[in-house]
């Protein structure tokens, strides 16, 4: 069905993401920029510091993401495991 | 009259009316129905409107608030856009259990006490089993009866619960308690239960994925959330829900994370978000149980409206894996643009209900100087866009091609769609229309610049680290662990060991049987068999017969005679 490369949509031609991936990183630095500006009122005194809510996201993140790979290896199963470990049903 | 009835009547007897109804008319029932609930829901004054007496309880079935309305104003709503969504494609006994569903549900928003609430929650124990049956296959009426089982068994423990309640204290009135003693605690438990916490969560992703695209879109309103009102009505401020909340909203980010299912992933969010709920009946202030309410109302919107962009794609392509879907956004834009607007909301993104809904609940943390607190659901807000916010709509949408090119949703789902992405955003743009109605008045603002920025920057580094790291996000073809293996499996095990061990007793009592009978036999032949009596005993010990004995007798009175006369 796919004729050819310009019949994909904008979205996914790899021109356009890599434009995309530009305007994320401008975003992100903007957000983190601003705080010049614009005061974040700190609750606990760090966490008004510039840049802590995308240092603080950024890691919570990564934390996340390791820790359920890691206990990914302990819990994931082949889809079919109960059938398979049942037998009966 | 009409005071007399709880308004959850009406849907039960609509529900009753859609299976005789036909065509027209019983899509009349399906959308006026929910619609006159509505307005019957807001006719209910503040305080106890009726009352009965039975067995020499006050019974209050209907008693208003502005809390309980909240609730039952959100479930009636979710009844018309689930019955709007439904009505073409679902069975009408599905949309009868549905209806009877989200009946229950209002009916517990409304009970004023212990027993009316009991009534109505199994009510919703009952029909929510029916919904997840009707995706009928077999997994879908295996993981039912695992469902109903769990749900029989939490409302047992409930009723234990309310039971001892209503004997020490001599009163079936809903209050606020604290888990003191055995009656709370099993109250609480059995509330627990059906609000997924730890470690009985595994029922929910386990049935809601199973159910069919229709269904899940009723079963992920309901039941969850009338736990959540039942612990702001019953615990308030009780911390242990503090720390119950936020395990729950972790276990909710890191089993999706690990999910490949769609649905399996929104079902494991919906334990993340009621995990926000929980933890802010536990801090208890009227902030918290604000936002807790606040989060619920929005929450039912959102996470309704995510279920049906993955039910649309289920009914279109069905295929509900990540590693089957991808790059639909092509010619399902409006499921993906639907779908989008959920995502954000439930990451709460500026502009969006769940901005201005769950931030109150880190606002409350925060009064209340709970750090830890804090910081925990800062950390979940980003994990929530991790796992929810960007990890539905590209594993599904975007990704890669999938080569798939199903149509876009029929416009009832459309319509569907499109009124509950409009309320996530309504409800994000102007939130002081929506905060009138919550229990507690609130001067909560919650768009300043430094807290928009902060959360900016929280999920937009959150979107950041996902791409980053989507290469140790690679879908596989597997489930993950719960609980529920204890008994799936572990138990499964256990009983099929102990019946290999018990049979090879038994093969040892039978043989052991059968050489005790043989002995015994052999002693009895030895004994009564005639025959065999006859050959081993010796002359004078055996058995003569009649005649003969006659005839001994005879020759011994002769005998006897003879020597008497001589």
């Amino acid at each position: 069905m796919n004729q050819s490369r310009e019949q994909d949509p904008w979205l996914v031609r790899p021109a356009s993401i890599r434009l995309l991936w530009r305007i994320f990183w401008a975003v992100l630095a903007l957000t983190v920029a601003l705080q010049a500006v614009i005061k974040v009122k700190g609750y606990f005194g760090v966490d008004g510091w510039i840049g802590f809510g995308a240092v603080f996201g950024f890691l919570s993140c990564l934390l996340m993401v390791l820790f359920a790979k890691g206990l990914g290896y302990l819990l994931k199963r082949d889809q079919d495991y109960y059938r398979s470990e049942r037998g009966d049903d | 009259m009409i005071e007399l009835l709880p308004p959850a009547f009406i849907l039960i007897a609509a529900a009753i009316l859609i299976g005789p109804t036909r065509g027209h008319l019983r899509t009349a029932v399906l959308l006026g129905a929910p619609l006159i609930t509505l307005w019957a829901i807001w006719q209910v004054p503040d305080g106890v409107v009726s009352t009965l007496s039975f067995l020499d309880y006050r019974i209050e079935p209907v008693e208003g608030s502005a809390l309980r309305r909240l609730f039952a104003t959100i479930f009636a709503l979710m009844a018309f856009v689930g019955g709007l969504y439904a009505f073409r494609q679902a069975r009408w006994y599905e949309l009868a259990a549905g209806y009877a569903y989200a009946a229950g549900a209002i009916g517990v928003s409304f009970a004023g006490d212990l027993i009316t609430m009991f009534l109505f929650w199994e009510l919703m124990a009952l029909f929510s089993t029916v919904v997840v049956w009707c995706g009928g296959t077999p997994d879908a009426r295996a993981a039912g009866i695992r469902y109903a089982i769990m749900h029989l068994l939490g409302g047992i423990i409930l009723k234990v619960g309310i039971e001892g309640v209503v004997i020490h204290t001599g009163s079936v009135d809903i209050q606020p308690m604290l888990a003191t003693n055995f009656d709370t605690w099993m109250i609480l438990i059995g509330i627990l239960i059906n609000a997924a916490a730890p470690p009985l969560s595994a029922w929910l992703a386990d049935a809601y994925p199973e159910s069919s695209p229709t269904g899940s879109v009723f079963l992920s309103a309901f039941t969850t959330k009338t736990a959540v009102l039942a612990l702001i009505l019953l615990f308030p401020g009780e911390t242990l829900l503090i720390w119950v909340g936020i395990f729950m909203i972790m276990y909710g980010i890191i089993y999706a994370l690990l999910e490949n299912d769609a649905r399996r992933i929104l079902a494991y969010s919906i334990v993340n978000q009621v995990g926000f709920m929980v933890c802010a009946i536990g801090i208890g202030t009227e902030m918290a149980l604000n936002g807790a309410a606040a989060h619920a109302f929005a929450h039912i919107i959102y996470k309704a409206l995510l279920f049906m962009s993955a039910g649309v794609v289920v009914y279109r392509t069905g295929f509900s894996k990540c590693t089957d879907l991808g790059g639909l956004f092509r010619t399902m834009p409006l499921t993906a643009i639907c779908g989008i607007i959920g995502a954000l909301s439930i990451s709460s993104f500026p502009l969006t209900s769940g901005f201005t809904t769950k931030t109150m609940i880190s606002q409350a943390a925060a009064d209340e100087g709970m750090v830890a607190v804090y910081l925990l659901l800062a950390a979940a807000s980003a994990g929530v866009f991790l796992h929810a916010g960007i990890k539905f709509p590209w594993f599904v949408f975007f990704q890669k091609d999938s080569g798939l090119r199903p149509k876009d949703a029929p416009w009832n789902m459309g319509v569907a769609m499109v009124l509950f992405a409009a309320l996530c955003i309504l409800m994000g743009v102007f939130p002081e229309t929506f905060y009138r109605f919550l229990p507690y008045e609130t001067d909560y603002v919650p768009y300043t610049a430094g807290k928009v920025l902060f959360y900016l920057q929280l999920l937009l580094f959150s979107g950041l680290a996902f791409f980053l790291l989507l290469p140790l996000m690679k879908r596989t073809l597997t489930i993950s662990l719960d609980t529920d293996w204890l008994w799936r499996v572990a138990m499964h095990r256990v009983l099929t060991a102990a019946e290999a061990r018990l049979a090879v007793i038994g093969e040892a009592l039978h043989s052991w049987r059968l050489a005790q009978f043989a002995k015994i036999r052999a002693h009895g032949e030895l004994y009564f068999d005639e025959r065999m009596a006859r050959r081993r005993a010796g002359v004078f010990a055996r058995a003569w017969t009649i005649r003969t004995t006659a005839l001994w007798i005879a020759v011994l009175l002769t005998g006897y005679v003879l020597v008497y006369i001589l």
